[in-house]
């Protein structure tokens, strides 16, 4: 197998992450779109993996997989906070940044 | 190796078709649904690629315990569920789709341009490497530091989520 | 201990990590941790004192030997009397091939600073027991006490212009932490932001001086970068161009014109704190940075060729400035600060006319005297005016506070460069260095400078000893812990300008704090009699004038008589009041021009003048058509060009939305840039 497959699979996954993460309203999903981005990533780790018959390629992906679960926590423990302060859970509410 | 063409295919569709599920469905539930099927289709994408180890830890942690999160977090937040597409998409779609568009062509003729026609060779060496042992002693062996400090970040996570979601 | 004085630099960091995790529970509340600490870095950077001048003595002696043995027995190195510094360093991290090392570099600069950042700290230690009592955050303030010694620390025996940038920062977050010590007031904590704000300006200038060396030397090595501007004229302009960004830095840090505003501002701090950081030891930095890399400037600026340079200028500006300011205010603290800018500018015209060891000489006893006079301007408000710096509330406390009265009549003198006071010897010795080397302009700068000093300091003194109590308080002498250090720093204070007393043979500073290898052949000029004389005439006569002034009226009616009766004085008045109005420049017309959004200035421009350009552009060509060509329809052209003004109005808009404030927008600006640019990247890389 190529192992372009495996990458262009890849890069359309972190392109779908990326829409997501830029239209998405909801902050929950914005987060799940993180999360498509973050497994993208993982996938070229192992496909790198098996291309250099390296192992470094699967510990860097557990070490993304347990950070990835650290950041859902806080993330969504941010969007509580924000669900709680603005009644919604929408990030075009968040718009204490404008200028 | 026509088996593994056939069954690369089916799931990369499986997982494109999920994927844009997931960020176009109008449903949040649905969503978290789409999700899973992508978090499935990637660890079986793991299995082809004989990285036993990591498939098993992505079904964990990611289906068993990440979209169990997100559930909650919809739960929580009261995110409208059923069919309601226009508070869940904000006004930049199109854009967002332009710029999508722009970072996958770019990838992709990166990626043709420095790998294309370029095969992954399987052997038994590749199956070992995948196993629980080899990951488990070289994780041990050379990356022992890294792991305490990711042990540390997910316990200031944990409490970082604690504080933030405090009702006080 | 010259080998290791990295542990004076790790003490006070260790007990800013104790006091952070156990200094509440501490039975004193983690002050005994942190002036432990700090007492024994003094101990510390005494025993490296000792130790530096057996070394300089040593190699003396082995000069002396050499010479009667003829050169050929010994290393020209030594024979030429050169003491070479200690250097210690290890890798700190590595890349590309190169090193980036953390380490110590010790000689007599070094050593001197390291001596006066660990005696002034002590005495504000112990000081602040008594002054900061009742504070609530306590702990709090002795850890950044400590926090700020240590980085302070790191800063001076740095080895390399790294190093020092990591000491420079942190030494500034402290300043800004302090400085807004008691953020509840939205006035301290503005005043802390705008400190650091001010500074990082400067260290922009300061990033990049270190990158342009970096990059021309190849090491952040001070020995290395030293060597290599010391080697001749092929390099010049590089110099010349690091030595400018290096003294944007340095204007910074420093309190320069024109980035000094953040300096009196800084006086929101507690007391103790602006004696410590904003007199004695931070803003110094600046210039022990100009020392430290002296060959730069030296070549760069071209500073043997005499004349007018820009440090030299910077100095002098400065100088006029900060004592002009001085006259006008009435809080206590700020007559000080702007002394201090001042004063600062006479150590950066130091070095800037050559007088090295003058500059530094003189921020030895700068620190301590000024330090003194901090010091003594918290008793007088913490025994005096319960807590505030206002002159108008004092009046009359020499007989109340006697020992707080007679040390701050030592600083002032000492600061006013009375004989044989320490200021007198430093001040002295920027003056005729001056004078001898083609720099009369600033000589003149500099006596006019000493007779402003004079004058503002008397101003001050009298307002806050003499006359009558104008406060509603029942003033009394501070405690033990107050007046102590005020006695300690008055005695340094007489005696401390002895240590380089030309005319009496006396020249142990320059002997062991000048650099004798990687320095530029430097001039010292002699000892000058009728020059001291004038100085210090110079000096009695402003104290007798505004003495005969303040004694006559016994209040400030007279001065202010003056600016209501002559328009000229009032005007110079209010120019001073409103501190030649650069505070107005940088808040009102910088910040408000960067704060109101770019894009709003932009849709206005569009709407106005662009608009406006093609409106009248459009309808001087209707006009013209009108008679030309009768047969096409105006209202058609007009329709048309309106309809672009507008459309590039609609733009202008367009450009306001950018800064929506949405974070998903900036979010998708970002991913659209990477997008574009890898394109960009990618066509430039397979073409």
């Amino acid at each position: 197998m190529e192992l372009n497959q495996f990458l262009i699979l890849s890069a359309f996954i972190f392109a779908v992450g990326v829409y997501g993460v830029l239209a998405r309203r909801n902050g929950v999903l914005v987060l799940m779109s993180v999360e498509l981005m973050l497994n993208a990533v993982n996938i070229n780790l192992i496909a790198f993996s098996a291309f250099n018959h390296n192992i470094r390629g699967n510990i860097f992906a557990l070490f993304i997989t347990a950070i990835a679960a650290a950041e859902v926590g806080v993330g969504l423990a941010i969007v509580l906070l924000i669900y709680r302060n603005l009644r919604s859970p929408d990030l075009d509410r968040v718009e204490q940044l404008k200028g | 190796m026509w088996e593994q063409q056939v069954v690369f295919w089916l799931l990369a569709l499986a997982m494109g078709g999920a994927a844009i599920g997931v960020v176009r469905s109008n449903d949040v539930v649905h969503s978290v649904l789409f999700l899973i099927v992508v978090l499935a289709g990637a660890a079986a994408q793991y299995i082809l690629l004989a990285a036993e180890f990591v498939a098993w830890v992505q079904v964990l942690i990611y289906i068993g315990a990440v979209v169990v999160l997100f559930l909650f977090g919809v739960m929580l937040t009261r995110a409208p569920m059923g069919d309601d597409g226009a508070r869940l998409n904000n006004d930049q779609r199109g854009a967002a789709a332009v710029v999508a568009l722009l970072i996958f062509g770019v990838l992709t003729a990166l990626l043709v341009d420095a790998f294309g026609g370029q095969e992954i060779r399987f052997g038994a060496d590749l199956v070992a490497q995948g196993r629980p042992q080899a990951i488990g002693s070289d994780l041990f062996r050379n990356f022992v530091v890294p792991f305490e400090v990711l042990s540390m970040l997910l316990l200031a996570a944990l409490v970082g989520a604690v504080v933030l979601a405090r009702k006080d | 201990m010259l080998n290791s004085v990295w542990i004076i630099v790790a003490l006070p960091a260790l007990s800013f990590v104790i006091i952070l995790f156990f200094g509440k529970r501490l039975p004193k509340h983690g002050a005994e941790v942190a002036i432990t600490a700090v007492a024994a870095s003094f101990i510390g950077s005494c025993w490296a004192a000792v130790e530096w001048i057996d070394r300089v003595n040593a190699s003396e002696h082995a000069a002396g030997i050499a010479g009667f043995f003829g050169k050929g027995m010994m290393p020209s190195d030594s024979a030429q009397g050169g003491v070479e510094p200690v250097v210690n360093s290890l890798t700190w991290w590595q890349s590309g091939g190169i090193d980036f090392g953390v380490g110590t570099y010790v000689d007599g600069l070094t050593v001197m600073m390291v001596f006066v950042v660990t005696l002034i700290s002590l005495l504000v230690h112990i000081y602040s027991t008594g002054y900061m009592h009742d504070d609530k955050r306590y702990t709090w303030y002795y850890a950044g006490l400590s926090l700020f010694t240590a980085s302070m620390l790191t800063l001076v025996v740095a080895s390399g212009t790294l190093q020092m940038l990591v000491g420079w920062e942190l030494v500034g977050f402290c300043s800004f932490m302090l400085i807004g010590f008691w953020w509840e007031d939205r006035e301290n904590s503005r005043a802390a932001i705008k400190a650091f704000l001010t500074t990082r300006t400067g260290d922009i200038g300061l990033i990049i001086g270190i990158i342009i060396l970096f990059t021309a030397v190849g090491t952040f090595n001070i020995a290395g970068t030293n060597a290599y501007a010391l080697q001749g004229a092929n390099n010049h302009d590089i110099l010349l161009i690091a030595s400018i960004c290096l003294l944007i830095g340095i204007m910074g840090k420093s309190g320069q014109f024109p980035l000094h505003t953040w300096l009196p501002d800084a006086m929101a701090g507690p007391t103790p704190v602006s004696a410590l950081i904003h007199a004695a030891t931070m803003v110094v930095a600046g210039v022990y940075l100009g020392a430290r890399l002296y060959p730069v400037f030296y070549e760069g600026f071209s500073i043997s060729n005499g004349g007018i340079n820009m440090m030299a200028l910077v100095g002098g500006i400065t100088i006029l400035v900060g004592a002009s300011l001085a006259f006008v205010q009435r809080d206590i603290k700020k007559v000080l600060a702007y002394s201090t800018i001042s004063q600062l500018g006479y150590m950066v015209m130091a070095l800037g006319v050559g007088a090295w060891v003058a500059a530094v000489f003189h921020l030895f006893t700068h620190a301590i005297f000024k330090a003194l006079l901090f010091l003594g301007a918290g008793s007088v408000s913490h025994g005096g005016t319960h807590h505030s710096f206002d002159m108008r509330e004092m009046g009359g406390l020499r007989k109340k506070m006697p020992i707080t009265f007679w040390t701050f009549i030592i600083g002032s003198l000492a600061l006013a460069g009375i004989f044989p006071l320490a200021g007198f010897w430093s001040k002295d010795e920027i003056l005729v260095n001056a004078g001898s080397q083609g720099f009369e302009l600033f000589l003149i700068i500099g006596l006019v400078g000493a007779f402003l000093t004079a004058a503002y300091m008397t101003r001050c003194v009298y307002l806050t000893f003499f006359g009558e109590y104008r406060g509603k308080h029942h003033p009394h002498e501070s405690e033990r812990s107050i007046t102590t250090p005020l006695i300690i720093l008055a005695g340094l204070a007489i005696v401390g300008g002895m240590i380089n007393a030309a005319p009496l043979g006396i020249k142990k500073f320059t002997e062991w704090v000048e650099p004798t290898t990687n320095f530029p052949k430097v001039v010292h000029a002699e000892f000058d009699v009728p020059l001291a004389v004038i100085s210090v005439s110079i000096a009695m006569l402003a104290i007798g004038v505004m003495s005969y002034f303040m004694f006559r009226r016994e209040e400030l009616t007279k001065f202010k008589g003056l600016t209501q009766r002559n328009r000229l004085a009032r005007s110079g008045y209010t120019l001073l009041e409103r501190k030649y109005y650069l505070d107005y420049l940088y808040e009102n017309v910088i910040v408000e021009g960067i704060r109101t959004p770019i894009a709003r200035a932009m849709y206005w421009f569009n709407q106005t003048v662009i608009d406006g350009l093609v409106n009248f552009l459009g309808r001087g060509a209707v006009r013209v058509g009108r008679f030309a060509y009768e047969n096409i329809d105006q209202r058609g052209i007009d329709r048309a060009i309106n309809a672009s003004a507008n459309e590039i109005g609609a733009a202008g808009g367009v450009l306001q939305r950018v800064q929506s404030g949405s974070v998903q927008r900036y979010a998708l600006y970002i991913f659209a840039a990477v997008g574009v640019m890898s394109v960009a990247l990618f066509v430039l890389s397979v073409s």
